[in-house]
C-alpha cells in the first residue's frame, strides 16, 4: 500500500491516513486479515510522527476496520464484509457517473461538481453556483 | 522511568536588561512527543532553549525537565545526561578528522548509538576522513546533527537543525528524529521557522508571542479546531458583519468576508446562514495560515 500524505493541507495528518486506509480496503488494494505496516517502520518511510500514526490505527480499530494484535501489530480485520462494501460502492458508481456526466453537460466545470456534492454532503443548501468565468 | 512531561515551564521571565525576552511562559511537552517551537524572530524561543539547557538563569518562575528544576546545579548532571541540543557555536576541534571528532565525543556519552551515528555519516555522505573546517555551512549542520542524534539523550533541543540543509539531507534529518522518537521514545523539541516540516513531524504545538505561549497542544487538536469560513453576501449586511466579527478575525472583499475561528465553529455557520449568507465555505487552515493568523489576531 502506498500512502500519499499532504502534511500541508491543514487535513491532520491522522485522518489523512484513515481515509487512505479505508480507500486502500474499498479498492481491494488492502484485503481482510492483511498486515499493515508497523507503526516505527510507516512513520519512517512517509517521515511522520509515530504517534499518528498510532492515533490512526487506534481510531480505525475504534471504527472495526483493522484489529490491533497485541505484540504482531495491525491488520485489516476479517470480519468486515467487504463483498457488501464493494457491492455497495459498484452500485453507487453508475448513480455518479451519469448525475456527474448530466452536470457537465449543463456547463458546470469540475470544480463546480466538486463543490456541489461536498456542500450537499455537509447537509447544506449548495450555492448558487457562479457565472462561468470564460 | 518517571512518568514527570519532558519539559515543564510555568510562569517563566527572563529580562536581559530592560528587554524582556520571557514575560510569564507556561508550556508542558509530554515525554514521547516530538513537539514543534514556533514565532517571530524574538519571541523568545532560543531563550527557552537556554534557560532549559542552564545557560542562563531565570528572572522568575520554574522550567524543568523530566521533573528535574533546570537550573538546580545539584541535577544539572542528571539534566545534562538526558538531554542534548545543538550548540550554538558550530566550531570543532580544527585538527580532529570526523572520524577523530566522533571517536572523541562517543566516550562522554554511555548511551552513544554507534550504529544510528554510522547510517548518518553514510546518508549525509559525510567523509570520515575530512576535517570539520573544510566543510561548508551545510555539511556542518549535518556532523552536529549526527552528534546529537547519536547521544542515545531523552531529550532533543533542536534550535533550527534544518537551517542550510539542501532537500535531501533535511529529509534524512526529519526521518532520524522520527525514528528516535518511535523507537526509544526520545522526546523532540524542534525550533524551526520552517512551518512545513514542523507541521510534517511535530504532534504537538507550542507557539510562542511576545514570551508568552499562545498556543501549547496537539497538532490535531488544534488543527481540528481552526478552520477559515468564506461568506458570501447578496446585500451589503454591516449587522451581520459586526454578529459575526465577534467570533474572530474578520475579513472583507467585495461580496465576501473571510472569518478566521479558533473553535468549534457549526454554530457560526449556522448562525451566518440565519443572518442571510448565501454561501458558506469551511477550509481548514495549514499551519502557515494558522501562524499568520495567530500574529494578526
Amino acid at each position: 500500500m502506498i500512502f500519499s500524505l499532504n502534511p500541508n493541507s491543514g487535513i491532520p495528518i491522522y485522518l489523512q491516513l484513515m481515509e487512505q486506509i479505508r480507500f486502500g480496503v474499498e479498492t481491494g488494494a488492502l484485503r481482510p486479515g492483511d498486515q499493515l505496516p508497523g507503526i516505527r517502520r510507516l512513520a519512517e518511510s512517509v517521515v511522520m510522527n509515530p504517534n499518528t500514526v498510532a492515533k490512526a490505527y487506534r481510531e480505525l480499530e475504534h471504527e472495526g476496520l483493522v484489529e490491533l494484535r497485541q505484540g504482531s501489530g495491525a491488520f485489516v480485520s476479517t470480519k468486515i464484509d467487504t463483498g457488501e462494501l464493494a457491492g455497495r460502492m459498484k452500485k453507487a458508481k453508475p448513480l455518479v457517473k451519469h448525475t456527474v456526466q448530466r452536470l457537465l453537460a449543463l456547463g458546470l466545470t469540475e470544480e463546480e461538481v466538486r463543490r456541489l456534492v461536498e456542500a450537499e454532503l455537509r447537509g447544506h443548501h449548495a450555492p448558487n453556483p457562479p457565472e462561468p468565468s470564460k | 522511568m518517571t512518568t514527570a512531561p519532558a519539559i515543564e515551564i510555568h510562569a517563566l521571565a527572563k529580562h536581559y536588561g530592560k528587554v524582556e525576552a520571557l514575560r510569564g511562559l507556561d508550556l508542558r511537552i509530554p515525554q514521547g512527543s516530538l513537539a514543534g517551537l514556533v514565532g517571530l524572530n524574538g519571541a523568545g524561543k532560543t531563550t527557552t532553549l537556554r534557560l532549559l539547557l542552564g545557560l542562563a538563569r531565570p528572572s522568575a518562575g520554574h522550567a524543568s525537565i523530566f521533573g528535574l528544576p533546570c537550573h538546580s546545579e545539584s541535577d544539572s548532571v542528571q539534566i545534562r545526561r538526558r538531554t542534548a541540543a545543538l550548540p550554538e557555536q558550530k566550531a570543532l576541534f580544527p585538527y580532529m578528522t570526523i572520524a577523530q571528532v566522533l571517536q572523541f565525543t562517543r566516550g562522554f556519552y554511555p548511551h552513544w548509538r554507534d550504529a544510528l551515528a554510522q547510517r548518518l555519516l553514510d546518508d549525509f555522505e559525510l567523509d570520515p576522513k575530512r576535517k570539520p573546517c573544510s566543510l561548508s555551512k551545510g555539511q556542518l549542520t549535518k556532523l552536529h546533527l549526527v552528534l546529537c542524534l547519536a547521544r542515545g539523550a531523552d531529550l532533543l533541543l533542536l534550535d533550527e537543525p534544518t537551517d542550510g540543509l539542501d532537500p535531501v539531507a533535511t529529509e534524512i534529518a526529519l526521518q532520524a528524529m522520527v525514528s528516535l522518537v518511535a523507537e526509544s521514545g526520545a522526546t523532540i523539541l524542534l525550533c524551526s521557522h520552517r512551518l512545513n516540516e514542523i507541521e510534517q513531524v511535530a504532534d504537538h504545538l507550542c507557539f510562542i508571542h511576545k514570551g508568552r505561549a499562545l498556543l501549547d497542544e496537539s497538532l490535531d487538536d488544534l488543527k481540528a479546531r481552526a478552520r477559515r469560513l468564506v461568506l458570501v453576501f447578496d446585500h451589503p449586511n454591516p449587522a451581520a458583519e459586526a454578529a459575526l466579527a465577534r467570533h474572530g478575525r474578520f475579513r472583507r472583499d467585495g461580496r465576501s468576508v473571510s472569518l478566521t475561528l479558533f473553535s468549534q465553529n457549526d454554530e457560526v455557520e449556522a448562525e451566518a446562514r440565519s443572518l442571510g449568507a448565501v454561501s458558506v465555505q469551511s477550509t481548514p487552515l495549514n499551519l502557515h495560515d494558522l501562524f499568520l493568523e495567530m500574529v494578526k489576531s
